[in-house]
Formats: C-alpha cells, structure tokens, sequence
C-alpha cells in the first residue's frame, strides 16, 4: 500500500464514481472483476459512488465518473445532465454508452410496437423513440468501448488520469492485435467471415485467437470501411440479411455502422 | 562443389543444430497455414502438404509426394524472431524522489531458421540497412541478429502471389545464408546442399553427406530456373522507372480507387518481412511508481502512427495506402538504396479483401501513361 503521500493530490484522495444506465451491468462487474488491483485501487481513489459495490453513497462532486448504459428515457436524458455537472471527467464505458447498446437496434424500427407487444399496459412505459450513447447528451471526455470493456482498459483510464499521463487506447483494428499475436488469418486460410478489419482493436483478438471470427463487441476501427468488408463477405457467400445482422450488435447504432442496410442493398 | 544429403540423413541438421545449442525454428502446420515456430525434429515440417495461394486466399493442401519444403511462404516472416511484435525496452522505478531506469539485457536464444527463402534472405538483408546500418542500432534487432544460423531453400515451387522475379530476389537463394538446400524428389529424395560461412561447414560436416555430382548439381538448379520461370508467367512488377512512376502518381486517380477497397487494417504491414514500423507504449501502474515501456508493431495504416498535435496527418485511406506503397517501392529506395519490396506476395494473399501490389502498380502505369 502507497504512503499517504503518494495516495493524495492536493490532499486529498480523488472520488470515483460509477453510474448506471441502460445497460447489463456487465462493463461494472469488469471493473469489480480487476481482483488483484482492486485493493489498489481503493488505496489510490475513494470509491464514492458506486451502488453495484457498496450502498454507501458520499457526496460529489467526482473527479473520475465512469458512465455506464445507454439513455433510453426522458428521466435518464436529464440524469446524465447531472451527473455530468458533478463531475470532473467523464468516461463512458462500454458498447450501450458509446453506442447505444444492444438496446438501439430500437432505433432501426418502431419502438411503440415493441412496448405494444412486450408490455401488458404499454401506457406505463415512457421510453425514448432511440437509445443513444452518452456523447449524444454531454461532453465525454474518454470513450471505452467493448461488450464488455476490457478491464484494462478502465485500469489504464484511471492510472492515466491519477498520474497525468495518456492513456493508450487502441482504435485502429483487431486485426493488428490478431497479427501480433502470431494468428492465421481466419478469413484469408478459412473463409470465415470475421468483422476484425472494420473492428476497433482492445480484446487482444480473442475470438480470431479461436478460429472464431470477430462479433465487433468493440466497434467500429477509426477507418471501418464496411462496404468493402460487407462486398468480401457476399463473396465468402453471406447473404445480405446476414451481413446486415453481423452489424446490427452491440454497436449497431455506432456511426460507422448504421448505415448497413442501405450500404448493402445498393 | 556442392553436396548431396539423402532425405533419410537430412534429420540430422536439427540434431546437430541442436547439439550445437540451437533452438529451431521452421515451417509448420498450425491453425490452416504453414507457420513459423519451434520444430522438434524433421517430422515436424509440414511433410506432404503444399500451399494454394490467391488475392486474400490461402489455403492448404495434400500433395502426392512427401516433400520437406513443397511449398512457399505463409502469413508469419522471420521478422517475427528478429523484430519481434511485443518487447519491453526498459522499466522505471521511483524511489522516494529519484527515478531509476533499469534497461533490459537481451539474453537471445540462439536460433536456426530452415528453411529460409531467397525472398526472406532479401528482407532480413533489408532489415538489416534499418535496423544496424544507421548511426543508432536496434540493440533488439542486433542482439538476436548475431545469434541466428539459417539455412535456407531455393525454392522449387511457387505460388501465384509469388512476384520475386521481377524484384530481383529469387526464387534462387544468393546470399547471407549459412547452408542452402535445393529439394530433389526424383529420381531419389535427397538434398543438394551448399554452404557459404564456416559454421555452415560445421553444421554439414556433422551430417553425412557426398559430393554431389555435375548432373545432380545441373538437375537441382534446373528445378530452381524452372521456377523461376514459373513465377515470371504468373506476377510480376516492371520496376523500370519505378520510383518516378510513384513520385509521379502523388495526386493519381487511383488512390481513390483503391481507397474504397482498402479496409486500412493493417494486415499487409504486419504480413510483409521488411515492414519496421513500431510504436512505444509507457505502461503505469496505479501509484505511479512502477513503469514499464513497451515497443509495439505499428503500422502507417493506423491514424495514431501519424498523429501530432491537431491531429493525425495522414486521415484518408487513400493518403495512407499512397504513403505505404510509394515507401514501399520508391522512397524506400532513397532512404536504404534498396527497394522494400521483395515480390513475396504475403501482402496479396494476406489482404482480407485482396488488393493486389501489382495490379495497382499495373493500375499507376496506365494511368501515367494516359498523361
């Protein structure tokens, strides 16, 4: 454990907050899941806020608020409104609060017949037509993506932060990390359709590194070129309503890839 | 004169190498492709089996005989061993107020490649210029440099993405070899095998061998020109003028043209032998008293490999695809007095969506001519 010299700036221990939106819950058990820093971790933030850990709740304002989910009601619109103004930096985290989750693929279709069908008095429900990632509402000042985030990656944002470096994360594609790792290509030696060229690097390749291809849990690369990888898959012999589910995932309201439908019906 | 080693006597370089201290390293079978990795012994190699090859196509294939070395190059290149993909160059330590820097003592294990081809030779002569030319040398790089024995193949069979011809750099091995090796399957399975450095006359001394004859010196080599033949039929680059056609071709209409096949992944960058391309990454721990820093395969196809302040300078695919093959094929040259391209092919066969090298040299040689 530090000294107490070098656990506070100022005096004082940042204050770390977690907020939830829509979302499973899943990017804040990575964060629960980084067993062997988490004592570290305690030592060098305080853990202000952070109802999936503890109900103890301490006053903000925050230094560091990791943001969760996606805003899919009227309430959460204004919720992260405050939150934001509590806090110093904000970091979104994961596929639902950098694009809107699972949950947009709302966004492609009529959300009203969803509720009418699923709910017993869709009168109840108040929900937004789109369900959209948290920069959609305020100023972000670092995107994690990933379906889960890597749990790294959230070590190195708040390492980087408390030690006023930068952080690295990657956002060129999967494919460079699959490389480094010494893999064969699954597309190239197995014709197998992987969404790694267009995919934005950060899970170490884990699905390539089992001869599975990528699912783009974490999203589109800097410079996704879909209709290029979308043409390849037609010729690897996906048919268009396939490739159109491949980007309709986790991310399938991020920028790059909601164009799908119309880019592979020209 | 060169000699013969019959196949069942050829086991016995790994032994030997072995004895002498050597990890070996060499083709074989992993995950649908010929690979590089640790062998254990001959029966390792990929024994039988060829590869097919094609733009964003590979795939593997029985062949009626039993081959050591039937086929061509695969996704991995030797720069793997020599520039290796992830490595910590040094490692801080704070201590009360004062830092420490503790660098890293490359302690190499001493590697024999096999199975090298005239291609590969040609790209770890060109990383040599990079990487041990200059005024600062690549203490990595040079580290295992010196600890290397290869013995390489001239190649007798080809793939279609194979160009060497045209870039002067095979099929048949020239230089910087310890032991070459030439293939005979008939009318016996053996091996015509030369050497080129006194370790290399170590290593063949130990393996029993006879001297080859005119006719099995002129059948092996005949297999060799064939192949090279071969290759010319199928793909090439006419390199005439070839660093003009680039610096020519700045603002080509092509560019975009290929920009919208381009998925700038990367993958050509990280398949080809003679990409050198790093980044270095500081990795903190929580207290700020322990850091580490990491070098990293980087590639000019990645927007944070040209990024300064206000932003990366070269954004589009098209810019970044322009840079990569007029580096590539034309200031590479004024920068090492080589081309960067040794016509291998991987950069073709690796590209997931197949955008070709050659053809889009072809494709810059129309359109200047059309000027």
């Amino acid at each position: 454990m530090g000294s107490n010299s070098s656990r506070r700036r100022n005096g004082r221990i940042p204050k770390l907050a977690v907020w939830k939106f829509a979302s499973c819950d899943g990017c804040q058990l990575s964060l629960l899941d980084l067993e062997d820093e988490l004592l570290e971790l305690a030592d060098r933030v305080e853990v202000a806020y952070f109802l999936e850990a503890s109900r103890a709740v301490i006053k903000g304002p925050y230094d560091i608020s990791l943001v969760e989910g996606s805003i899919t009601t009227p309430d959460d619109a204004n919720r992260i409104k405050k939150v934001r103004s509590v806090s110093r930096y904000l970091i979104s985290i994961g596929a639902c609060a950098t694009a809107g989750g699972i949950q947009a693929l709302r966004n492609f279709k009529d959300v009203k017949e969803f509720a009418s069908i699923v709910y017993a008095k869709p009168e109840y429900i108040t929900t937004l037509e789109r369900s959209t990632p948290i920069s959609e509402h305020v100023k972000v000042d670092l995107e994690l993506h990933g379906c889960p985030v890597n749990k790294y990656h959230l070590l190195e944002a708040i390492s980087s932060l408390l030690n006023g470096k930068r952080p690295n994360i990657p956002s060129y594609s999967v494919c460079m990390e699959c490389k480094r790792a010494g893999n064969v290509c699954i597309m190239v030696a197995d014709g197998i359709p992987c969404m790694g060229p267009v995919t934005r690097a950060g899970c170490n390749a884990i699905c390539p590194s089992y001869r599975r291809g990528c699912y783009s849990c974490f999203g589109p690369s800097e410079s996704a070129n879909i209709a290029s990888l979308s043409k390849r898959f037609m010729e690897l012999g996906v048919d268009k309503g396939s490739i159109v589910r491949m980007f309709r995932m986790f991310n399938a309201y991020a920028q790059q890839f909601k164009e799908i439908e119309r880019l592979v019906s020209i | 004169m060169p000699s013969i080693v019959e196949r069942d006597d050829f086991g016995a370089f790994f032994t030997v190498l072995r004895d002498m201290g050597y990890e070996i390293v060499g083709p074989r079978v992993r995950d649908s492709a010929i690979v590089y990795d640790r062998l254990g012994s001959v029966d390792d190699l990929p024994i039988g089996i060829t590869d097919q090859q094609d733009k964003g196509f590979y795939r593997l294939m029985k062949r009626d005989d039993r081959a050591l070395f039937g086929y061509t190059v695969g996704p991995h290149s030797w720069k793997m061993y020599l520039f290796p993909p992830r490595i910590r160059l040094f490692t801080a330590e704070m201590h009360g107020n004062g830092l420490s820097i503790v660098g890293e003592h490359y302690n190499p294990k001493k590697l024999a490649f096999i199975g090298v081809r005239a291609c590969e030779l040609h790209a770890i002569q060109i990383q040599d210029r990079i990487f041990l030319n200059g005024a600062f040398k690549d203490p990595v790089y040079e580290s295992q440099r010196r600890n290397i024995f290869i013995l390489a193949v001239n190649c007798t069979v080809s793939s279609s993405t194979c160009f060497c011809t045209s870039m002067g750099t095979g099929p048949k091995v020239g230089s910087g070899y310890d032991v070459v090796v030439t293939e005979v399957l008939k009318p016996r399975h053996q091996f015509l095998v030369d050497t080129a450095t006194a370790v290399g006359d170590e290593v063949l001394s130990k393996v029993r061998h006879r001297e080859a004859s005119m006719e099995e010196v002129e059948h092996a080599m005949s297999m060799v020109e064939d192949n090279a033949k071969a290759v010319s039929m199928k793909r090439s680059i006419d390199t005439a003028n070839i660093k003009e056609l680039l610096y020519n071709s700045y603002e080509s209409k092509r560019w975009d043209d290929v920009a919208e096949r381009c998925l700038a992944c990367a993958n050509c960058t990280m398949v080809c032998p003679t990409c050198f391309c790093s980044t270095v990454e500081d990795v903190l721990d929580l207290k700020g008293e322990h850091a580490e820093r990491w070098r990293l395969w980087d590639s000019c196809f990645s927007d944070e490999f040209t990024y300064i302040h206000s932003g990366s300078v070269r954004r589009s695919t098209a810019a970044k695809y322009r840079h990569w093959i007029t580096h590539k094929l034309a200031s590479w040259i004024d920068q090492f007095g080589t081309s960067g391209c040794v016509g291998c092919g991987r950069c073709i066969t690796w590209c997931p969506v197949g955008i070709d090298i050659t053809e889009e040299v072809k494709a810059l040689q129309q359109l200047n001519k059309e000027r």
